[in-house]
């Protein structure tokens, strides 16, 4: 298929039809607004498609738990502060264990904070988010490819191990138009749907269900949950290094964040021959790559951790890392998307002075 | 190579069609490129702007903090836009609207008198093309021969029947520049 | 001899839990033996909701999906957009419906979807004590209105049946009891005629049911039905609302 300039928003709804989804369902927020404003053109080209504008994210959430379990492929999107919202139903998502993508394109917070891009949802989307001991698989894309690549592959993800996915995207993301191959749906073998709720035809009757009265058998859940998550863990974290061969520190940054710190390095090196640094980029922010960055600080001491937050993924680096090395830090929360100069002057400087303190 | 632009305007005056075209122009030469519209509560009151970033290698990021040129359409951007120009930077606006005062004297400047110019073949709405057409004879990002080539896939089925409209619209421009700026 | 009563098919042979004198075991009969009647077990999806009657997929023999508190008729929307011609119906209670799920009722119904809701007021939250509902009535006592409902202060009920009549793309709608053998087989009547409306697609349906909760009303179950004849029928008039041609 040939390159076309997209949207951001409208790769993710595209890639997502290409997947398969027939459902989805949400309720407007800037800024993510042009993705259920062109699925609600697309889904009527989709045999079986169903799109409702919903009357709050709650229902839209709900609704998203309602085709699922009748067996669609269904879909919701929002920013962040509507996500705080469906929180409720990922819960009840992840305790049923129903697929579902969910979309965040994040804006500053708390509150009803801005619209501009940031990365302030880390905490929220990796620890699960609502209530419970749960984890969704959290995947951040840092350009309208991987937006299109990335929600097609959540939608795998989610029937696979029967989770809710959620694709975290940044308000310059959504809006911004780069050049996209959609991808196209090949034929992968999945589990298949034993669960679904069609009327109970020459079938005993299913029951989907979250409420588990007895302690021992709640527990016995949570631990099957549990394994779920380790298998996930072992399978399904990505991410992706660059110059990192050589490299004396380490910057770990996603999403946006990461393809501002890569033109940074490549700045620096570009600059100064001698400076050694490279980039670690979690694309899966769940599961992390703990083991990546473990083995990392076997060679190197310094990790600069660049966020457009005030500070979240940072928690996780120190706890892959355990107490080995030096982590450093550079945040910009509140929709500030710092310039590749300006985070590459932050990075030299900590740089700098680290290569004198081990000379000392 | 690596060149930001901010093409910016009043809503309605094709500000973000134009950058658009450059984007997909860009694209058709095998260009890295991204196109970034302002949007939400900064649209409001009838602003509009993007940044168009052409390259030859990836593009970290796709907002132009200080970019390289700028393309005013309105008055207000011609300010506001200005104090983001680099030193060396080029401004080039519209002469129909704005009026030049108050310029800095690190940047290159050019006046295009878009409305009228567009008026006299016949219809003004193509005023934004004449602009390109400006745009790509001074910032010389991409091929105009090549533009005028792949215009009737940029602008697609839809707007097919605009194709020679748009066509002389960029020439016009090209040439206004040819004539008006020797020194290029 | 010929068998004249006997354990509907769509009823698990299970015993239930609920407090004697409830209404809750006597409407999913109703459920259970009308499934069995219009031969529709094996078409129908159910969405029970938070509450008393949380475990009815214990009892009821058919697919369920349980909704967070409120999101019932959510759910079932996206139930019934992807099997239109199945039977998918709510059960929920008066603050799941009325007070948490107001907002998505509403707009199912608006939007006409075509689901049934089986709306059980019985004036007060079961599952969670007896603390005051948005249907207790004026001077009602409940454990959060100790000294009776003030209209004044926390507002009068709610009535839920007159409050969607007036949007265009609900279809029938009712209200019965279950507190009185003859209102028994009213209320089976009402959820025929609401299930034949879901089948026919004519909008979205509901049958809102009085019923005893003796428990929380501090009640015997005889005195509780005789408090929806003598008081709660005054605030909440039983009757068809609205019914659009089937």
């Amino acid at each position: 298929m040939n390159k076309q300039l997209m949207y951001g928003t409208h790769a993710i709804g595209e890639a997502a039809i290409q997947a398969g989804c027939t459902c989805y369902f949400g309720y407007p927020i800037t800024p993510q607004n042009e993705l259920p404003e062109y699925m609600s053109r697309r889904l009527t080209e989709v045999p079986g498609g169903v799109f409702i504008q919903a009357e709050s994210e709650l229902a839209s959430i709900n609704m998203v738990l309602g085709a699922s379990v009748a067996g669609a492929r269904a879909m919701t999107s929002s920013s962040s502060p509507g996500i705080s919202l469906k929180q409720e139903g990922i819960s009840f998502l992840a305790g049923m264990e129903l697929p579902a993508v969910i979309v965040n394109i994040v804006r500053g917070g708390p509150g009803l904070g801005n619209i501009a891009p940031a990365q302030s949802d880390y905490f929220q989307a990796t620890r699960g988010g609502g209530h419970g001991d749960y984890r969704i698989v959290v995947l951040a894309p840092a350009s309208v490819q991987e937006l299109a690549d990335m929600t097609f592959a959540a939608f795998d993800l989610a029937d696979e191990y029967r989770v809710p996915v959620m694709v975290m995207g940044d308000g310059m993301l959504g809006q911004l138009m780069e050049p996209v191959v959609m991808p196209v749906r090949k034929k992968k073998k999945l589990p298949e749907k034993d669960y679904i709720l069609t009327g109970a035809k020459r079938r005993p009757a299913r029951l989907v269900k979250s409420l588990i009265l007895d302690t021992k058998a709640m527990e016995d859940h949570n631990w099957k949950l549990m394994r779920k998550y380790r298998r996930i863990e072992q399978n399904e974290t990505r991410w992706e290094s660059f110059l990192l061969d050589d490299a004396e520190m380490v910057v770990i940054a996603y999403g946006t964040a990461a393809r501002i710190a890569r033109g940074a390095i490549n700045r620096l090196r570009r600059e100064d021959e001698s400076i050694r640094v490279g980039l670690i980029r979690p694309i899966t922010l769940w599961p992390f790559p703990t083991d990546v960055l473990k083995k990392a600080s076997q060679k190197i001491k310094d990790f600069f951790v660049f966020e457009m937050s005030a500070g979240q993924m940072v928690e996780d680096v120190r706890l892959a890392l355990d107490g080995s090395g030096t982590i450093h830090f550079y945040g910009r929360p509140g929709g500030v998307v710092p310039t590749p100069a300006e985070l590459a002057r932050s990075i030299a400087r900590h740089y700098y002075q680290s290569q004198r303190k081990q000379k000392k | 190579m690596l060149i930001k632009t901010i093409f910016s305007g009043f809503g309605g005056q094709g500000v973000l069609s134009t950058g658009q075209t450059l984007a997909k122009a860009a694209l058709q030469e095998g260009k890295f490129v991204t196109f970034l519209p302002s949007y939400g509560a900064e649209v409001r009151g009838g602003t509009a702007n993007c940044t168009v970033t052409i390259s030859d290698e990836e593009i970290a990021s796709p907002i132009a903090s200080e970019p390289e040129f700028v393309v005013a359409l309105n008055q207000p951007s011609f300010f506001r836009f200005q104090n983001l120009l680099q030193s060396g930077g080029f401004l080039l606006y519209n002469s129909s609207l704005v009026e030049a005062s108050n310029i800095r004297g690190d940047i290159e400047t050019l006046g295009v008198p878009i409305t009228e110019l567009a008026a006299n073949i016949g219809n003004v709405k193509v005023a934004n093309m004449v602009m390109l057409g400006s745009f790509i004879r001074i910032s010389n990002l991409i091929s105009f021969d090549r533009l005028i080539k792949n215009l009737p896939e940029i602008l697609g089925a839809e707007k097919a029947r605009l194709l020679n409209i748009n066509k002389q619209a960029f020439q016009l421009g090209f040439d206004y520049v040819k004539e008006h700026l020797k020194c290029l | 001899m010929k068998k004249v009563f006997s354990r509907p098919k769509s009823l698990r042979k299970v015993s239930m839990h609920y407090c004697p004198g409830c209404g809750h075991s006597i409407i999913h009969r109703l459920i259970a033996e009308l499934l069995d009647e219009l031969k529709l077990r094996d078409k129908t999806i159910c969405v029970p909701p938070a509450g008393c009657a949380v475990l009815a997929y214990y009892y009821l023999d058919i697919d369920m999906v349980e909704a967070p508190h409120g999101r019932a008729t959510a759910v079932a929307t996206g139930i019934k957009r992807v099997h239109p011609k199945n039977l998918v119906f709510s059960y929920q209670g008066d603050g799941d419906l009325a007070a948490i799920g107001t907002s998505e009722a509403l707009h199912a119904a608006n939007r006409g979807e075509q689901i049934t809701v089986i709306f059980v007021n019985n004036a007060v939250y079961g599952m969670t004590g007896g603390q005051m509902a948005p249907t207790t009535l004026a001077g009602q006592k409940t454990t959060t209105s100790p000294f009776g409902r003030d209209p004044k202060i926390e507002g009068p009920p709610i009535r839920v049946c007159e409050l969607l009549a007036t949007l265009h793309n609900t279809s029938y709608l009712e209200r019965v009891a279950v507190n009185s053998p003859a209102h028994i087989k009213k209320t089976k009547n009402a959820l025929r005629k609401a299930f034949e409306h879901q089948k026919k697609n004519t909008g979205f349906s509901l049958v809102e049911i009085l019923s005893p909760c003796p428990t929380n009303w501090r009640m015997d179950p005889l005195q509780s039905c005789k408090w929806i004849d003598e008081v709660m029928v005054k605030e909440f008039p039983l009757g068809v609302l609205k019914e659009v041609k089937c």
